[in-house]
């Protein structure tokens, strides 16, 4: 069972938001996790490790450093899944 | 160093009696046990030999925002509340970041982020492991937090005494501004350990009550029949500040703090040396630092944690002090209504003294049955009224490791 774009993206609005409290709605695919939603290393790494699980996806760390928007992330999760 | 007196200008708690101070104090003087029992599916499941605490009244995470709390442990969550209770009830005073201070202490840390990731380790591997756990398991996060959410830069400082460290928090404090080192200070303690391994350990060497069957009335320090402490949960916090900012913003002031007293009995890891010569000296030297002598004294917070053998040796300690003037001095033992939080009681109990100078009144001590005679203190079920006069009190506070502090407060 795959998730598509539209279901990554909402589910990672769902973990943004738990993480930081920033709304839903502000997360989009072409903000910037540090830029637009002012996310930290820390925060990001929770993110990170939520979507794995999430997912069920592993999202090696050296990849973290090349997820700059929430897109580049849906983009990574689609087309790793299992 | 400042030759200006250091005063209380604010106080907070989120305590079993209650999420704020006037709550917890006014549950305290009406009576009320904060201890019940545990409904937790791990108290049955792990078969554990006691079944109830005094818990935090309030839940900390239906308090703070969940960002904010998810990313603090319950000890962290409790301390912010407290803290900010406090800030707020000092009049959210103005000073430079680099002249506020924090002392917070915890006895444990953060036990829950610890064990949780433990569980996490073990049933989903290292890779589910949140990052944030080491800055909430680690020791000084509530004060790290605190000095994060009020911008404090002076120092952010924590001690860990076991029992006695929010106590010795206090004191230390209370030094910090004595010697300069800030105008303000958030000073305090926090404990949130109520975990199945707690549990099992303090019951394992006999501390804990098991009086299973009735927890409103487990906690009776100084009666014949105590069977150990009840373990509570909490924070509180109270801002210091030196008379000269106080005064010079307009603040009010609760209190003096005239002294403190912090000394080591080296004498057994767990053990009160039974003659009570380490409390007895840290009771000293607060009255010394406070200019005071043992005859100035008119209400005492004990220790008094309900287990056999603190309880008098305490009294032998304060009796060292005293002499025969121990059995006028009104006493309260007020973990009877909120068990015993650990690294947070000294803060929380410094707050009760405070206001009972404030109402001039030594709270009720609960569930007195009969008064063992070796532990002879003024305790009484009713309010003891302090009187008129200029009034000082201590608050004492006892810790595994041999640690004793003593904190002096007088009316201003």
């Amino acid at each position: 069972m795959a998730f598509t774009n539209e279901e990554v993206l909402a589910g990672l609005a769902e973990l943004i938001t738990d993480e930081t409290g920033i709304s839903a709605d502000e997360v989009a695919l072409e903000k910037s996790f540090t830029d637009d939603l002012d996310i930290d290393s820390i925060s990001m790494m929770t993110i990170v490790v939520n979507a794995e699980e999430k997912f069920g996806v592993t999202i090696p760390d050296d990849e973290v450093k090349n997820l700059k928007t929430v897109g580049d992330a849906v983009t990574f999760i689609t087309s790793h899944q299992a | 160093m400042s030759t200006s007196r250091i005063v209380v200008t604010g106080i907070g708690a989120s305590s079993p009696l209650g999420g704020t101070a006037p709550e917890s104090w006014s549950a305290l003087r009406a009576g009320v046990s904060g201890t019940h029992r545990l409904e937790y599916d791990w108290v049955e499941k792990y078969e554990l030999p006691v079944t109830f605490a005094a818990q935090g009244a309030v839940r900390p995470e239906t308090v703070l925002e969940r960002p904010v709390a998810k990313r603090l442990d319950p000890a962290s969550q409790f301390a912010l509340i407290a803290a900010k209770e406090a800030w707020a009830d000092a009049g959210e005073p103005e000073v430079e970041p680099d002249r506020l201070g924090i002392d917070f202490a915890t006895g444990i840390g953060g036990v829950w982020t610890l064990l949780d990731a433990w569980d996490t380790l073990r049933e989903k591997g290292p890779r589910r492991v949140m990052p944030m756990t080491v800055p909430m398991l680690m020791p000084n996060a509530a004060a790290g937090n605190l000095s994060l959410h009020f911008g404090a830069r002076a120092f952010a400082r924590t001690v860990a005494s076991a029992c006695a460290s929010s106590t010795e928090s206090i004191v230390n404090a209370y030094e910090h501004l004595r010697d300069g080192l800030a105008d303000v200070v958030i000073a305090g303690g926090t404990e949130s350990a109520i975990h199945p391994i707690t549990i099992a350990a303090f019951s394992s060497m006999q501390a804990l009550s098991r009086r299973n069957d009735d927890p409103e009335h487990a906690s009776r320090p100084a009666s014949i029949d105590r069977d150990g402490f009840v373990m509570g949960e909490g924070a509180a916090a109270l801002v210091l500040e030196t008379e000269e900012h106080a005064k010079a913003r307009g603040a009010r002031i609760y209190a003096v703090v005239a002294g403190g007293g912090v000394t080591a009995d080296s004498y057994h890891i767990t053990a009160n040396d039974p003659e009570g010569h380490g409390a007895a000296r840290a009771v000293r030297l607060a009255l010394e630092v406070a200019d005071a002598s043992p005859d100035d004294v008119t209400h005492i917070n004990a220790h008094a944690t309900s287990t056999p053998v603190g309880d008098p040796n305490e009294y032998q300690a304060l009796k060292q002090v005293f002499g025969s003037r121990i059995d006028e001095i009104p006493v309260s033992a007020t973990k009877a209504s909120t068990g015993h939080l650990l690294g947070g009681t000294g803060a929380l109990e410094a707050v009760f003294t405070v206001l009972a100078l404030r109402d001039r009144v030594a709270p009720p001590t609960i569930n007195i049955t009969q008064q063992d005679p070796e532990v002879p203190i003024r305790l009484s079920g009713d309010e003891q009224p302090l009187g008129d006069g200029p009034q000082l009190a201590i608050s004492n506070s006892f810790g595994f490791g041999g640690h004793n502090a003593v904190v002096a407060l007088t009316t201003l």
